[in-house]
């Protein structure tokens, strides 16, 4: 034992001289390693912020909210003729379903248009106005920044009122100043009466309501789109997660009889949760990770690569060395550890290397929004993959530099 | 008694469809504190029996005994620690580590023998101060001269305390009287009780050993004693 550790300890050092003694050389072989394991590490990471924010963003919606919707969101299942042959969802059938139903804390209608907002000289395009009631505050988490939801009177008016996410808010009023200001969404005028703290995150898309206005629904259907054309949501907010299960039981059992539907008759309708689109999302991040993970290791391998190159030259270049070192009494293993050894040192400090690009690189990313931090579990991975590629790459030459034939290699020129 | 029995030995290289015996059949014996120098031209086959004698190459026939271990039955690893414990090597290009220092080179051999640390240290500085290069130890061979490299071969050769010397053409690179302070360098490591073998092809090194060997077409020519062997000061002569 103690005799290998001095084995592995002189080998080390033996290697630490040789690397120093070509420095040029060893810098350049290194990049490889820094490219592919600087990649390695930032692509890791950034799937680990996506997904990260993905699941941020979906738990924004509530894991307590269902959506009974014309359409299954993510479910693939139900042949999409069938879901466009379905009946629209109408403001009765939300009527009826909000009479009956004892399970919800929250029930609100929805009904979605994109519309270019404008305030004075300054314009969003393709906005997404939701069209809701005033329980619809009471079916999400959302809080604000300024100001407050529509209420009941406004609700049930109709009243030209919109409440704004915070991108609409800092694009239309980069210096502040929203509240109580004269919006138009569409042509017609609306005004300000709440502005809602940044909410989720750029990977939800449309689904996030930093980049949505709220308007009281009955303008929807008065300025945007028809109501008999359009099918509406209906937002539905559970009493804890625990009861996410009854709740939905029941709104199926509602909205049945609501829709008259007979018993052999199948659902004309759709329980969306945010399971669903869990589901999509890990699918997406998935495939996300293997593409992601295939390039960056394909750097890797490109960097593993030159390494051997180099070993192979190396030994090449170093054959009298070898002799001498053979004639004088290293055995196969000194010589086979030794070379080993230089490579797996060569990697380690490319890997070091690496990951310090990495981190810089995260934190320059990180400077625009992106949710990238470099944590342990990197720091483990990028030694781990470096080592791992210096032994493997150093292993081809490291083995034909053991076998070389003393009298030969003090021969060479 | 003897270091070296070899025994009817034979080299044979395959060069293409041909054989050629590089030794064709050598036997000798040499002893304890011997002084030898093995002689002939090129071609003569002797650079292959110093290859075999170093154990560097095993032989293709024939017996080969090492201070009692049967030497051409050994395997990489067995050939490497003979090597390593019993032999110091000496070259006519002196074979250093370009990039390490005397001390590195000197100590190389101590290194695979696993002695560490301070002893190693100061076995090699020991060794470099009997060759006479104290004041030289931090310098790199291309920081020294022809001479001087030589003699950090020699404290690399002596350092591990070996059973044998073995030089191949050791003054082959340098200059005569270079050559000549080299050469009174063996002569006092012999005198100190060493076993030294000496391959040259120049007969004014040659007479600086006790016995001549002669090698023509793989085959020993001539083995003569020129000269009485010296028996160091305090040690009993069998």
């Amino acid at each position: 034992m103690k005799n290998i550790l001095f084995e592995i300890k002189e080998g080390l050092l033996i290697s630490l001289k040789a690397i120093r003694a070509n420095k040029a050389r060893s810098v350049l072989t290194t990049l490889g390693i820094i490219i592919g394991v600087a990649s390695v590490v930032l692509m890791s990471t950034a799937i680990k912020g996506i997904d990260q924010s993905f699941q941020e963003g979906v738990a924004s919606l509530g894991s307590d909210n269902l959506y009974i919707d014309k359409w299954a969101w993510f479910d693939n299942d139900i042949p999409w003729w069938e879901m466009r042959n379905r009946k629209h969802i109408d403001m009765e059938d939300f009527r009826k379903y909000n009479n009956l139903a004892k399970q919800p804390i929250a029930i609100a209608p929805s009904a979605g248009s994109r519309r270019t907002v404008k305030f004075e000289e300054r314009s969003v395009e393709s906005i997404s106005i939701t069209g809701t009631d005033n329980n619809y505050i009471n079916t999400t988490t959302l809080t604000f920044e300024d100001g407050r939801f529509f209420n009941e009177l406004e609700s049930k008016g109709g009243r030209s009122v919109a409440v704004i996410g915070s991108e609409i808010s800092k694009k239309l009023f980069p210096h502040g100043g929203a509240m109580d200001q004269s919006i138009k969404i569409g042509g017609k005028k609306f005004k300000v009466v709440g502005v809602l703290e940044e909410q989720g995150s750029w990977v939800m898309g449309n689904w996030n309501p930093d980049n949505q206005v709220y308007v009281p629904i009955q303008n929807i259907f008065k300025y945007f789109v028809s109501r008999h054309s359009n099918s509406i949501t209906i937002n539905v907010r559970a009493n804890g997660s625990q009861n996410v299960d009854a709740t939905k039981e029941e709104a199926i059992g509602i909205m049945r009889r609501v829709r008259g539907l007979k018993y052999d008759e199948k659902n004309d309708f759709s329980i969306n949760q945010q399971e669903g689109l869990l589901s999509n999302i890990n699918q997406t991040v998935g495939v996300i990770q293997i593409a992601g993970l295939l390039i960056t290791g394909l750097a890797l391998f490109v960097g593993a690569i030159g390494i051997m190159n180099i070993m192979f030259v190396s030994v090449k270049e170093r054959t009298r060395e070898i002799g001498i070192r053979k004639a004088i009494g290293a055995t196969k293993r000194t010589i086979l550890g030794q070379f080993i050894s230089e490579s797996a040192i060569i990697c380690l400090i490319g890997g070091l290397i690496g990951l310090a690009v990495a981190i810089v690189g995260s934190m320059v990313i990180a400077q625009f929004d992106f949710p990238v931090t470099v944590d342990s579990d990197a720091v483990i991975l990028a030694i781990t993959i470096s080592l791992i590629t210096g032994v493997l790459s150093g292993l081809a030459p490291a083995y034909t530099a053991a076998k070389l034939d003393p009298v030969d290699a003090l021969r060479y020129e | 008694m003897n270091i070296i029995k070899i025994e009817h030995i034979a080299k044979i290289y395959q060069v293409g469809s041909e054989e050629v015996h590089a030794l064709a059949d050598v036997s000798l014996k040499i002893d304890k504190n011997e002084y030898v120098a093995i002689m002939g031209p090129s071609g003569s086959g002797k650079s292959t029996l110093m290859n075999i004698l170093g154990c560097l190459d095993t032989p293709s026939k024939g017996l080969y005994d090492f201070s009692g271990e049967n030497v051409s039955q050994m395997d990489d690893n067995e050939l490497a620690s003979i090597r390593n414990r019993q032999i110091g090597f000496v070259f006519q290009t002196f074979n250093l580590l370009a990039r390490s220092d005397a001390l590195h080179n000197v100590e190389l051999p101590l290194i695979y023998a696993g002695v560490s640390g301070a002893e190693r240290r100061e076995r090699a500085e020991f060794a470099l101060e009997k060759v006479g290069l104290a004041d030289r130890m931090s310098h790199k061979p291309n920081e020294l001269s022809g001479g001087q490299r030589q003699r950090v071969a020699v404290a690399r050769a002596l350092v591990t305390n070996p059973s044998i010397i073995l030089a191949d053409e050791p003054t082959g690179n340098l200059d005569t009287k270079t050559g000549a302070d080299i050469m009174q360098l063996f002569n006092e490591i012999y005198e100190l009780g060493n076993t030294i073998i000496l391959v040259t092809h120049e007969e004014y090194i040659a007479e600086h050993a006790a016995r001549i060997i002669r090698l023509r077409d793989g085959l020993i020519e001539h083995d003569e004693i020129v000269k009485a062997r010296y028996i160091p000061k305090g040690s009993i002569a069998k």
